[in-house]
């Protein structure tokens, strides 16, 4: 366990350093909140229609999308480990005494955080000065926080997990670019990043819910605003706790698998 | 050919901070230490003359390289080359030299040797007939003729630098300029580099600048030696003309018929000694080597001699030394 | 303008060293836009139009953005990817070159993948050219070219300028998203539904609507008074673009000077 704290450990103080890289990001990040929110302004103002989601739970819907963006894309590419993989380098990381599926995933987890720790308080602590409409509302109630903090955890461990799949795909397949880009993609759309959840088509809705994807982003960013009741997010956790375990399941037989190959192969 | 008067350059470094504060500081202000990379640098290079540009890391060498290709503007002092000045007339001039930056590929990564030539031979607009009789003569002399098809990721480091050594004469230039040629090849590789080099300098009479940390490099090559340190000029003569200043100890090493007790011999010191085997070192300022032979042929039954100057790699060193800046 | 074609055919077969690579990537460009374009179609069916826009008007602007930065992207990927060039020393040997800065930039690299990404905006104009109730003429084809590329001027401009960024830091680049993935998110749609400082700026100071709303406005029998100046309008992706090389020259300058 101490092994998986110092290589997370690391690996955060080593993303923290992007500080030039980390005010781009807010300022790209509040440009795109900006011109989505005006978007869904323009849509709401017509009247007549009957919205599944009120404009201002989507104008916090955007708002955390853009601040916890770092957490919830599937595209957080890291080189070093596709590197280490197609190079077959991977034997190094053999010799360590530890399991590589938990160094990995410590790994990928202090990236994610580092860099939405640099950007989400900002951007949060703004948006919620921001004048309407387009201000980010604080949550109803406290306990409403507490959940949100934790499904986004959760989430974040979700969408982890799955990165983790894509990884281990690459031990397949050895060319990381193309096959990712549209794993990414498809996942992307399918975990509400496109167009939030709740506007999509009944039919498609239903897809949605029987996958893992929303559970990372749509999920936690609609209890935040009360979209999802409390007693619905209870249900929620569950479902996400399961995800992960099946996805972690998953995760770490087909690296054994995936292992005992290239160790047979000699890389 | 090369006429260089005072040239001098000025780099602004910005000054690195730590911290926090300091970093939102260097947002609105930044403070800049001046660092003189060359302080009046003068010289002239005649056509045909094999050049070794030399100093330790940090001295000014790629600056002074930069500046005669005409990538960087210096701040004062002029440069005549063929008439240009390689600054302002960057495309005409450019026309007239080769570079060869030792550490960095011109050629394409992934498509066959041949196809990046006639990619440059598109670039320099090298006429047909000129091209096609530079590609022969380059692929004979450095037999290149089992490597052309292949593509750059596949050859050996050898191979690739004797491409890109090729890919930097193709438009026929009168000046080449080469950064490091033979940083990283094995011995062979690079016999055959220097080879080539003085091939295309005699029979083609082209100028060859030529910066390197390799000593045998220039032994092998130069006639005549730049040193530069700190940015100034310290040296420009012949290799001779070191020799002549910092070599004047020889290393003799004489082995005889067994003689039990310490030799004795005026104008040499004993270095070491055993009853088969002395080496002597010999001032040849104090001294005449022919002298100490003889002397010690009376003493002992002479049955090996070996002389051994000194390697140019100490004679550099000692000149380094001498103006404090290695 | 024959030797940017040498350029681009060696890049090519260096590409087809890596086939599989090569269409994975090409199908994933095809998806990107793909996602973006069914997430369009998903909000207009449920809310049927957007200020008074319909879906069909709506996708024709979509198209012709998104031809407009994957033509970009093509073209002007060596801009893109400039940053890598300075760092290592790379733009040395574009200046001992006899060819142009600019040129020898553009030939460093092209994004043949970017085909999938131009397919697919390319269906979807189609698609919304056969359903728009326009009658076509011969100055309203033109004006659709114009369109499109001008705003591939445009896009290359912001490329450009970022490039030459890049002769004083290498830092914090990423902040010219906004104005490339920025301006396409924002130019998928008709300006007129944003608020006022978003399309003054992109008007005045980037000519997004020059090659967008304007036009179109045109097109779509929607111009008040005389349309010609409407339909000239994408003209200023040019007026754009010229600024821009003037401030790489100087950025080149400056390298040569500092040598940074």
């Amino acid at each position: 366990m101490k092994a998986y704290i110092s290589v997370f450990k690391l690996r955060l103080y080593n993303g923290m350093q992007y500080r030039a890289a980390a005010l781009a990001g807010i300022a790209t990040q509040f440009f795109w909140g900006f011109i989505i929110i005006m978007v869904y302004e323009a849509f709401y103002s017509q009247g007549g229609i009957e919205a599944p989601i009120s404009l201002s739970e989507l104008i916090s819907y955007v708002w955390l999308q853009q601040a916890f963006l770092a957490l919830i894309i599937l595209w957080f590419r890291d080189n070093e480990l596709f590197q280490l993989i197609t190079t077959g380098n991977i034997a190094y990381e053999l010799c360590r005494p530890s399991g590589i599926y938990g160094l990995w995933f410590a790994k990928l987890l202090a990236q994610r955080l580092a860099s939405a720790l640099l950007r989400c308080m900002p951007i949060i602590a703004v948006a919620l000065l921001l004048p309407e409409p387009y201000r980010l509302l604080p949550p109803p109630d406290p306990a409403t926080f507490l959940l949100f903090a934790t499904t986004l955890l959760l989430g974040l461990f979700i969408m982890v997990a799955l990165s983790m799949l894509m990884y281990i795909s690459v031990f397949v397949t050895l060319s990381p670019s193309g096959s990712m880009l549209v794993f990414a993609v498809l996942g992307e759309f399918l975990a509400g990043m496109v167009i939030p959840i709740p506007l999509m088509p009944g039919w498609l809705q239903s897809i949605v819910d029987l996958l893992p994807f929303r559970y990372s982003a749509d999920f936690p960013f609609r209890v935040y605003s009360g979209h999802i009741p409390k007693d619905e997010a209870w249900i929620g956790i569950g479902i996400q706790c399961a995800w992960l375990a099946a996805l972690i399941g998953i995760g770490k037989l087909a690296m054994g698998k995936a292992l005992r190959r290239v160790v047979v192969q000699g890389g | 050919m090369i006429t260089i008067n005072g040239l001098s350059k000025t780099f602004q470094v910005a000054k690195r901070s730590s911290g926090m504060k300091e970093a939102v500081k260097a947002l609105f202000h930044r403070e800049y230490t001046a660092v003189e990379a060359l302080k009046d640098i003068s010289f002239t290079i005649k056509p045909g003359e094999i050049v070794g540009y030399i100093g330790p890391n940090g001295a000014g060498k790629s600056t002074t390289i930069k500046v005669m290709s005409g990538i960087l503007v210096p701040d004062g002092g002029s440069c005549s080359i063929m008439g240009y000045t390689p600054w302002l007339d960057r495309v005409a001039y450019v026309k007239n030299i080769g570079v060869v930056f030792g550490q960095r590929s011109q050629l394409w990564w992934d498509v066959p040797v041949v196809d990046s030539f006639e990619l440059l031979r598109d670039i320099y607009d090298v006429p047909e007939q000129e091209y096609g009789s530079n590609l022969s003569l380059l692929t004979e002399t450095l037999e290149l003729a089992d490597i052309i098809q292949t593509p750059v990721r596949q050859l050996s480091l050898g191979q690739r630098m004797r491409c890109e050594i090729a890919a930097s004469l193709l438009h026929s230039p009168s000046i080449l300029f080469l950064d490091e040629p033979t940083i990283g090849l094995d011995a062979v590789s690079k016999i055959a580099v220097r080879r080539f080099i003085r091939t295309i300098n005699e029979e083609k009479g082209v100028t060859v600048i030529l910066t390197t940390h390799d000593m045998n490099d220039i032994e092998a090559l130069a006639r005549r030696i730049i040193l530069i340190g700190k940015g100034r000029l310290l040296f420009d003569g012949s290799i001779d003309a070191i020799r002549s200043r910092f070599d004047k100890e020889k290393t003799l090493t004489i082995v005889y018929r067994n003689r039990p007790e310490p030799l004795q011999i005026a104008g040499a010191t004993i270095e070491s000694w055993s009853p088969e085997r002395a080496v002597l070192r010999v001032d040849t300022e104090k001294a005449v080597l022919s002298d100490v032979l003889i002397e010690a042929s009376k003493q002992v039954e002479l049955l090996d001699v070996a002389i051994d100057a000194q390697p140019i790699e100490d004679l550099i060193v000692q000149l380094y030394k001498e103006h404090q800046i290695s | 303008m024959k030797l940017y074609w040498k350029y681009v055919v060696i890049l090519f077969k260096s590409q087809m060293q890596y086939r599989a690579s090569f269409w994975l990537l090409t199908i994933g460009q095809f998806l990107v836009p793909f996602s973006v374009f069914a997430g369009l179609y998903f909000l207009f069916e449920r809310f049927e139009q957007i200020k008074g826009w319909q879906f069909q008007e709506v996708a024709l602007c979509f198209a012709v953005i998104h031809m407009a930065f994957s033509l970009s992207e093509c073209f002007a990927r060596g801009f893109d990817y400039f940053s890598a060039m300075v760092v290592n020393g790379e733009f040395d040997r574009v200046l001992v070159r006899p060819r142009g800065t600019v040129l020898q930039v553009m030939g460093s690299k092209f994004e043949f993948t970017r085909v999938g990404r131009l397919i697919q905006s390319l269906i979807v104009l189609i698609w919304a050219i056969s359903r728009l109730p326009v009658e076509w003429t011969a100055p309203k084809a033109v004006t659709l070219l114009l369109m499109v590329a001008s705003g591939t001027f445009i896009f290359t401009g912001i490329f450009i300028l970022a490039a030459t960024l890049c002769f004083w830091t290498v830092q914090g680049l990423e902040v010219v998203n906004i104005f490339t993935d920025g301006g396409r998110q924002m130019a998928q749609y008709p300006l007129q539904i944003y608020k006022k400082w978003v399309t003054r700026f992109f008007t005045f100071v980037i000519p997004f609507s020059c090659v967008n709303y304007l036009p179109l406005l045109y097109i779509l029998d929607k111009a008040p008074g005389n349309g010609l100046l409407y339909m000239l309008s994408p003209l200023a992706g040019v007026v754009f673009l010229l600024p821009c090389l003037l401030v790489w020259q100087v950025g080149v300058r400056h390298y040569r000077s500092t040598g940074s």
